[in-house]
């Protein structure tokens, strides 16, 4: 294979992998402030249990987020080495501000939420708390707004010719409000928020399934629906929105993500298909017709853009079918996780959830489906950029390391693969100890200097 | 804030310098504390050497992240060509640094000896590794590498592996070793601290003969580097403290004063990486052959206004990082004792 086809595989495959962590740990980041603002408020010792618990399965993945996502950050270098060189000017900023801004903040405020708990007193501890789940959602804010500008370039100029050329900083809050920067961070954030949500959801009815830590399993049930609902419902907003940013900033890519290749108003959505990308149709599909126009513009009638008009070239167009199938994974997922927490809420309040033992394997199941989705929506996002790495400016192939030989990033492929296969494994092994495991009993009585009285402590 | 009127790539070259010498300074004892890892025979010993460093590790480790957005944003050229150029040695430098990230977190996760053996053996070694490839890669670009015309790397993996460099890499390792067995001294007691404080005077003695060879090989070999402080007289008083700040530990430790001796080795690493600037300045990456394709702060930096925003943003971001990265060192203060949540 050639260098090109080897380092987009290379880096696919380390992003989907650190891509499985961050997420958790935003999203289990505001399940614990939560928790423990809860427990702060009504002091009802189930909380206490329930954020020390919790925080057990937080440092689990943040532990791997950290190790694979310093492999991101170097990875542009050793491998896309003349894009780094063409933006370091524009995007660097923003990954550095991630590190000042982001990861200090997380990493530091981490060693109180996980070894302070009998160091400092409660409220210092709730201030760690969010101290850490601010900072992961700063990350959240700098690599989305980072990698937007990949999708949307704004705030620059291109300065030089040939060989020389690159890209400038002209205006830092252009490149941060880009076009689609918000759009995308709401989304990531709600797909990270549904992450953590879901994972509290499908631990709390395994318990309930099998009768363990019941006071416990209703308790932090309640929470994990509550927000996984909410979390659900905002995701279907911000999707809309962000799908109509993709119509107008990249009609190309949203050609793509529906299949469409002709011009037409009246623009059918495509319910699932097969798009066969030689004879350019879309074959075995359902359709609502005018729905695409009308999501899009408001009205049936307004005609969408196809691929023939926007890109009669083949090779300006992403690979269409891939981007149609990732990006209609990443809805049904969506629509099936409104569906999933909405009945769970619906008879959690209507009192009959823990009869229906069908109803809690599927709750069970759902800690998989917003991880299906991000995936998902992510490699909808990027592969529909294709054939571009800085949409519309540079393309993927003038962005390598010249002097990278497919070799070298076979070898890489390999020793990753290995290292994260063997992460993932002893990730899912320990995730599983500590849900058997369960929360401890012990933890019902608050030690240290969260045992003293309100006054006493700080 | 408009800072377009200062020499922002000077101001740049010092500011990732010190990202670097942060990095060196606190991931340096978390490296070397795993270096020595093996050496400690109980398993509740290996436990106290995980959990002194057990909060903090995380954050020093945030140095050498941020250095590398740093790099990139500042020297873009630097960041592309070193990366690419070093392409197998920093790939194994990243499986090395996930390796001991995650056996810190997962060895003591589970009680089977051989799982924790194995968790052990991968925090050390990845320690070792990593301190090893980062001397390396210093090695590297104070000899120089070969550099074409347009600034990217000529050589291959193998002959990044010279005697000079790999002479770094072990001085590193030996540097980190020292520095990592000074702080676990600060926060044990008992029957670990009395043979911590046996095995420092060894690390001394390697690190010293290790820096002994490299300062001469430098002087021999590779006069470039020696040639600032050669050329400015008075600069000499930073090798002169540097080398009092190394005479002094073992004094300091022979006076049971170890909070003095791990500074004293911090001033050491300052000194060190301030020799190492000042001589690189205004070069980033040496090109040999060929100085004239050499990577400097004139010809490898971002525009002015990048530099200027980048500026603005290390100067609200950094104090307050300093702030509670401070805070944090005290809170967790004094001896480490092992509790629930313990590694």
């Amino acid at each position: 294979m050639h260098v090109l086809e080897l380092s987009r595989f290379q880096f696919a495959l380390t992003a989907a992998i650190h891509y499985l962590y961050p997420p958790l740990s935003i999203g289990l980041g505001i399940m614990l402030v939560l928790i423990e603002g809860l427990w702060l408020k009504t002091k009802r010792p189930i909380y206490h249990q329930m954020a020390r618990f919790y925080t057990k399965v937080f440092a689990l993945t943040f532990a791997i987020g950290v190790a694979t996502g310093i492999v991101m950050e170097f990875e542009f270098g050793t491998n896309w080495a003349t894009y780094s060189r063409y933006v370091g000017d524009v995007f660097g900023s923003a990954l550095a501000a991630e590190g000042i801004f982001a990861f200090f903040l997380e990493s530091g405020f981490l060693a109180v939420l996980l070894f302070g708990w009998d160091k400092v007193g409660p409220k210092l501890h709730f201030f760690a708390t969010c101290m850490v789940c601010l900072g992961a959602h700063f990350s959240a804010i700098w690599i989305v707004v980072a990698n937007s500008w990949m999708q949307t370039p704004a705030g620059y100029h291109i300065v030089g010719e040939g060989l020389k050329a690159r890209a400038e900083i002209t205006d830092f809050w252009q490149l941060v409000f880009n076009p689609s920067s918000m759009d995308r961070l709401c989304h990531t954030l709600c797909g990270a928020w549904q992450a953590g949500a879901f994972l509290v959801v499908s631990v709390s009815a395994w318990y309930l399934l099998k009768r363990k830590h019941e006071e416990f399993a209703r308790s932090s049930l309640r929470i994990g629906l509550t927000v996984g609902l909410a979390a659900s419902l905002l995701q279907l907003v911000s999707g809309h929105d962000s799908a109509k940013g993709v119509a107008k900033n990249q009609p190309i890519k949203l050609a793509a993500f529906e299949g469409l290749y002709e011009t037409q108003s009246n623009a059918p959505l495509a319910l699932f298909g097969w798009v066969d990308e030689k004879s350019e149709t879309l074959r075995g599909s359902v359709s609502i017709p005018g729905m695409l126009s009308f999501l899009i513009h408001n009205n049936t009638q307004t005609p969408v853009k196809g691929l023939r008009e926007l890109a009669p070239q083949r090779e300006d167009r992403p690979p269409v079918n891939a981007s149609f199938q990732f990006y209609h994974l990443m809805v049904a997922v969506g629509f099936g996780m409104i569906l999933v927490a909405g009945m769970g809420f619906l008879y959690f309040w209507h009192g009959s959830l823990f009869e229906r033992r069908w109803l809690l394997w599927l709750l069970v199941l759902s800690v998989l489906g917003p991880q299906i989705a991000n995936q998902a929506g992510w490699f909808a996002a990027e592969v529909g950029r294709q054939p571009w790495i800085v949409y519309g400016v540079l393309r993927t192939s003038q962005g390598l390391s010249e002097v990278v030989k497919a070799n070298q990033v076979v070898a890489a492929i390999i020793l990753f693969s290995l290292v994260y296969m063997l992460l993932f494994a002893v990730f899912i092994y320990l995730l599983n100890d500590k849900i058997q495991h369960g929360p401890d009993e012990a933890d019902l009585e608050p030690s240290g200097k969260l045992g003293l009285g309100r006054r006493d402590a700080l | 804030m408009n800072f377009e009127n200062l020499d922002l790539q000077a101001i740049w070259f010092i500011l990732v310098g010190v990202l670097f010498t942060g990095y060196a300074m606190l991931d340096g004892f978390d490296l070397g504390v795993g270096a020595l890892h093996l050496f400690t025979r109980t398993d509740e010993h290996r436990r106290i050497m995980l959990n002194a460093i057990g909060p903090v590790w995380d954050g020093n480790e945030v140095w050498l992240v941020t250095g590398g957005g740093a790099l990139f944003a500042a020297f873009p050229a630097v960041y592309a060509t070193v990366f690419s150029g070093f392409y197998l040695a920093f790939v194994l430098l990243l499986v090395a640094l996930i390796f001991r990230a995650v056996a810190i977190e997962f060895r003591s996760k589970q009680p089977m000896r051989w799982w924790r053996q194995m968790w052990d053996i991968g925090f050390s070694a990845g320690s070792i590794l990593s301190s090893l490839l980062i001397g390396v890669a210093m090695g590297n670009i104070a000899w120089g590498i070969p550099l074409d015309e347009r600034g990217e790397f000529a050589g291959t993996f193998l002959s990044l592996l010279g005697p000079y460099p790999l002479m770094l890499g072990v001085t590193t390792v030996a540097l980190f070793m020292m520095h990592g067995a000074l702080y676990a001294l600060l926060k044990t007691e008992g029957a670990l601290h009395d043979q911590l404080r046996g095995w420092i005077n060894n690390c001394i003695i390697f690190f010293i003969i290790c820096y002994a060879i490299t300062t001469m090989a430098t002087l021999l070999y590779v006069p470039h580097m020696a040639a600032r402080v050669r050329a400015t007289p008075w600069l000499f008083s930073i090798a002169i403290l540097n080398m009092l700040a190394i005479a002094n530990i073992p004094r300091e430790v022979h006076h049971g004063r170890d909070g003095r001796a791990f500074l004293s080795s911090c001033v050491a690493m300052i000194a060190l990486m301030g020799l190492f600037g000042l001589e690189m300045f205004p070069n980033l990456v040496l090109s040999n052959p060929n100085p004239a394709n050499s990577l400097s702060v004139r010809n490898s930096a971002s525009s002015t206004k990048t530099l200027s925003i980048m500026l603005t943003i290390a100067l609200t971001g950094v104090p307050v990082v300093l702030a509670y990265t401070a805070s944090i060192y005290w809170i967790f203060r004094g001896k480490v004792k092992i509790g629930r949540m313990s590694y």
